[in-house]
């Protein structure tokens, strides 16, 4: 940056004699009467990048009220330049024809097509500038947000230049947290020149902008500084520990709280009823693409299809479920493989089902705005907000399943079937009813799951395989028919895998976790809370 | 003989030859009638890409491209006369699979060539099965090297024609000093990752600490952790890129996953050489925007070839908004190379198109041509892009001229004395120049060694 400035006086120079030279000799520019603002644009098409980066300093250092739009445009990748030499700014450019609108005057002139639009092209060097540049407009903005951003944009950029201002600016700001990033970012410039109370002002400090000027400054000539800045990285290093076990942490439960919702409708068919359901994977993927298909049915409006799939998809799977029910699993009561495999049958028909009757790629789920970016707790700290609200949803459908099974009539009837089926018969519960019913429920909870997981991962045909297993691992580990036993499985092995990933990789994690499940059962059989009592014994 | 008969013998004796003349005379028609059958019967071009399964986002356009220059090819003329006929198999994603398709083209429905594969591990599950029935492989995708067989051409890049130019970029244009390595666990990012250690290390003498290598599992959906530590890595003072081998629709929850927590191009940018506007359509790529790819090709190249061939492809498709991509381009180049060939040795026979293609030229869609070299690579620019808004990328840097691709890598020990060339007299894919003997085809133990892992 402080090198574009100081450069760019020089290049004005150079610029303004070349740029005079191309206005003469280009006629069908000499249609606008803002001759001034023209050559400041004419000298952003050139084609190296350093001629830009000096015809953007240019930009900066005239009066010109409109330069900021400019620069925003150009950051965008919008000005462009048709080819009978007008300067464009692209208000859409999906498609082949593009609406367009007159970058010197703002009026609109229709579409224009792309094979006669040349773009500006910048880098990322130049976009880095361009920031920058922006943020020092920004920062004589009446807006608070745009001069917050500006101030964080401005870490580590201040030059000699901008240093001067930068005091007074500090001075007369009136919002506390622009004033403490500018007072930061001019201590990384007192870092840089050798000011020792700059590294006294950063001390303390978790951005990690700060911490590279401090690293520099570390290993930089000066001792006296350099052994400040090391005493304060050593401060910084022990906050981040805590920050980062904190993230890990956060991953774990995120992680964790993925298998949970995975699991939860399998702890309630295989758990409490005892039916291994192969196709607890697809229906999963069903609700999926339930998520998906109301995304398409209410174009525009991802937030609101997305809570409505969450009914949807509960009710897509649930009706799934009973049919499965009905029309397979009834019919092979107590024989455990056969339902095994007559269910994996259906895994492969529902998936070859969604390949031919929709696609076999896969489908593209919207991410609502506000479920995308994350939450800021401190500089090294930041909360990815999809990930939140999965935690929280999969916390939701927890408590309301404990509720169903403990507080409501169903929830009743459902562990005197499982307990002993003959006794609840006789005492009037129609079993059968309980058996489609919990069915749907466990089903419907799958359903929900997928709705949870489009926001995640891939909505494909193959959802559901990634994830049968894991949900298999966490219900044996947590206890057969014990729905807290999944909960606390579900987050511990999400926990112990984010803990293994960052020394062990991705893929020896896994093994790892699997290899301690295996070991752990060994041990003991029923797994972590085992049912006790006489039900257990059946 | 029937004019011996007739001479000494008699009335009866003339008859019979008269019936055997005629006999004859059929059979010759007949047999004539047949080769004009022959002549007539469509050119088969198998088409060997993934319809299902976790590849399917990137191979199913390339099914649909080979398609769309049949078609093409058809409303021409077709070939030497004869209309093409496509055959195509899903190998669904599943390496061993790709083996027995390969099979099922070459054995059963005897097809003239075949276009198709994505991951090198499939290519190289195919290779036994190629050189075993004598086949004919365009590999349309950027991959590790390390390889050249007789019975495949590869018109995607090597790695002199991707990953050592993206990081000469990174380091003299960027600057950059550390390096993530960060891929898919499977043979192509192995490799590619060896090669660039290797390049790094000594030609730039990076130390080890600036470098990280990380694998990951096909279709991986869970970055957190990792992209978490890309993110620790790139705060240590020093300016850092992430070099992306990862395959797959794992791209979208890692560049998901890197817009949620907020990696800037401009502080870690992350340079992919697997990922192109295929797989980012699908992904909002406003916070991904400076984010780099190297290819040969971008659907954002200003040339009137590549305006046309989008064009064709957009009404081929009948979706305004498909897109077009680097081993589409390079199917392109492929099946117009081979088709050239086939003119060239007026027939389709696998030996004679093998000799007539060395040394063929096309027009590529970037403006300039490409050739075929003897050691089965071609020659291509390399084009550093930038992800824009519109899921386009933006050209930034490119090399002044094409490159020829190189099958062995000059940065690995062991590999830097091979070379290539199936021309006659030496016909050998790994001809080593210091002690002047050929180590012979070694397909069948690849493969196993690739399904293997």
């Amino acid at each position: 940056m402080r090198r574009f400035l100081s450069l760019g006086l020089l290049c004005l120079l150079l610029l303004g004699i070349t740029v005079t030279a191309q206005a003469q000799t280009d006629s069908t520019a000499d249609t606008t009467d803002d001759p001034a603002a023209l050559e400041l644009l004419e000298a952003l098409d050139a084609s190296s990048y350093p001629a830009k980066s000096a015809a953007i300093v240019a930009i900066l250092q005239s009066d010109d009220k409109r330069a900021r739009d400019w620069l925003q445009s150009l950051l965008d990748g919008r000005l462009q330049r048709a080819d009978d030499g007008r300067f464009v700014v692209v208000l859409d450019n999906s498609g082949r024809e593009w609406p367009v609108a007159d970058a010197l005057t703002g009026d609109p002139l229709g579409e224009m097509s792309r094979r006669d639009l040349d773009r500006i092209g910048i880098n990322n060097a130049l976009r880095n500038q361009l920031r920058s540049a922006i943020a020092v407009v920004d920062l004589y903005s009446p807006d608070v947000e745009r001069r917050r951003t500006s101030a964080t944009r401005l870490l580590g950029e201040v030059d000699d230049e901008l240093a001067e201002p930068l005091s007074e600016l500090i001075a007369e700001e009136e919002d506390a947290q622009v004033q403490r990033r500018l007072t930061q970012a001019l201590a990384i410039y007192q870092v840089e020149n050798g000011q020792l109370e700059g590294v006294e002002t950063l001390r303390g400090s978790l951005h990690p902008r700060v911490r590279v000027a401090l690293s520099r400054a570390a290993n930089g000539d000066d001792p006296i500084i350099a052994d400040a800045a090391n005493e304060a990285l050593v401060s910084i290093e022990q906050n981040l520990k805590i920050n980062r076990g904190l993230e890990t942490l956060y991953f774990g439960l995120s992680l964790g709280s993925v298998l949970v919702l995975a699991a939860i409708g399998l702890a309630i068919t295989f758990g409490v009823m005892g039916v291994i359901n192969m196709a607890h994977g697809e229906l999963m993927m069903l609700g999926a693409y339930t998520t998906w298909a109301m995304q398409q049915l209410l174009p525009g409006q991802p937030g609101l299809a997305l809570l409505l799939s969450i009914p949807a998809g509960f009710m897509v799977a649930a009706l799934a479920g009973i049919a499965i029910e009905r029309g397979v699993i009834q019919f092979l009561k107590g024989r455990p493989l056969e339902t095994l495999l007559a269910t994996f049958g259906i895994s492969l028909i529902l998936q070859q089902l969604v390949r031919t009757g929709i696609s076999p790629l896969n489908r593209t789920v919207i991410t609502p705005e506000w479920m995308s970016g994350s939450l800021v707790v401190n500089d090294a700290l930041s909360l990815t907000l999809n990930r939140m609200y999965v935690l929280g949803f999969a916390l939701v459908v927890f408590a309301s399943l404990m509720l169903i099974m403990r507080r409501t009539r169903l929830g009743l009837e459902v562990r005197a079937v499982t307990q002993n089926r003959a006794m609840a018969r006789s005492m009037g519960i129609r079993a059968t009813r309980v058996d489609i019913m919990t069915f749907a429920l466990g089903s419907g909870v799958a359903g929900l799951a997928g709705v949870a997981l489009s926001q995640l991962t891939n909505v494909g045909p193959n959802l559901g395989q990634n994830y049968i297993i894991d949900s298999f691992m966490v219900v044996v580990f947590g206890g057969v028919g014990n729905l807290w036993g999944t909960l606390v499985a579900g987050l511990s092995l999400g926990v112990i895998n984010q803990v293994l990933e960052p020394w062990a990789g991705a893929v020896l994690a896994k093994i790892i976790v699997l290899v301690f499940i295996i070991l752990f059962i060994q041990k003991r059989p029923r797994g972590l809370f085992p049912q006790k009592g006489r039900a257990a014994e059946g | 003989m029937t004019t011996l008969q007739r001479k000494t013998h008699s009335r009866s004796a003339r008859l019979t030859g008269r019936f055997t003349t005629a006999l004859i005379a059929a059979a010759v028609m007949g047999a004539s009638a047949q080769v004009l059958a022959q002549d007539n019967d469509p050119i088969k071009v198998g088409i060997l890409h993934s319809l299902s399964g976790t590849m399917a986002i990137s191979e199913t356009v390339l099914k649909d491209t080979v398609e769309m220059l049949i078609e093409q090819q058809n409303e021409a003329g077709g070939l030497l006369g004869r209309q093409l006929e496509a055959v195509v198999v899903d190998p669904a994603s599943n390496w061993p699979l790709f083996a027995e398709r390969a099979r099922e083209l070459l054995a059963q429905h005897e097809v003239d060539v075949v276009f198709g594969n994505w991951t090198s591990v499939s290519r190289k599950a195919v290779l036994p099965v190629f050189e075993e029935l004598n086949g004919l492989l365009f590999y349309p995708v950027q991959y590790e090297g390390e390889e050249s067989s007789e019975n495949v051409f590869y018109t995607g890049a090597a790695p002199n024609q991707q990953a050592i130019p993206a990081v000469e970029y990174l380091i003299n244009e960027v600057g950059i000093e550390r390096f993530a390595l960060v891929g898919t666990d499977y043979v192509y990012p192995r490799t590619t990752n060896r090669i660039l250690e290797a390049f790094l290390k000594d030609e730039h003498g990076i130390a080890d600490e600036d470098i990280m290598v990380n694998y990951t599992p096909f279709g991986h959906s869970d970055w957190q952790n990792i992209v978490s530590e890309i993110r620790r890595f790139g705060e240590e003072g020093k300016p850092t890129a992430v070099i992306s081998t990862i395959n797959g629709d794992a791209n979208v929850p890692f560049y998901t996953e890197l817009s949620n927590q907020g990696v800037d191009a401009g502080d870690i940018p992350v340079i992919a050489f697997s990922v192109g506007e295929q797989e980012l359509t699908g992904i909002d790529t406003g916070p991904l925007v400076g984010h780099l790819a190297a290819w040969n090709y971008f659907m954002s190249v200003d040339t009137d070839e590549n305006y046309d061939f989008i064009d064709a492809w957009i009404d081929y498709t009948g979706d305004e908004d498909a897109v077009t991509n680097d081993p589409m381009e390079a199917h392109y180049i492929g099946f117009n190379m081979w088709a050239e060939a086939v003119r060239k040795a007026g027939t389709t026979d696998v030996d004679a198109v093998k000799d007539a293609i060395i040394g063929v030229t096309v027009p590529n869609l970037t403006g300039g041509y490409a050739a075929m070299m003897p050691n089965h690579h071609i020659t291509k620019p390399v084009l550093i892009g930038e992800i824009q808004d519109n899921g386009q990328f933006d050209v930034v840097w490119q090399t002044p001229s094409t490159v020829a691709g190189d099958a062995w890598s000059d940065y690995l020990p062991g590999s830097r004395d091979l070379i290539a060339d199936w021309r006659a007299p030496m016909r050998c894919g790994n001809f080593n120049v210091v002690n002047g003997s050929c180590g012979g085809s070694t397909a069948a133990e690849e493969a196993e060694a690739a399904l293997a892992e």
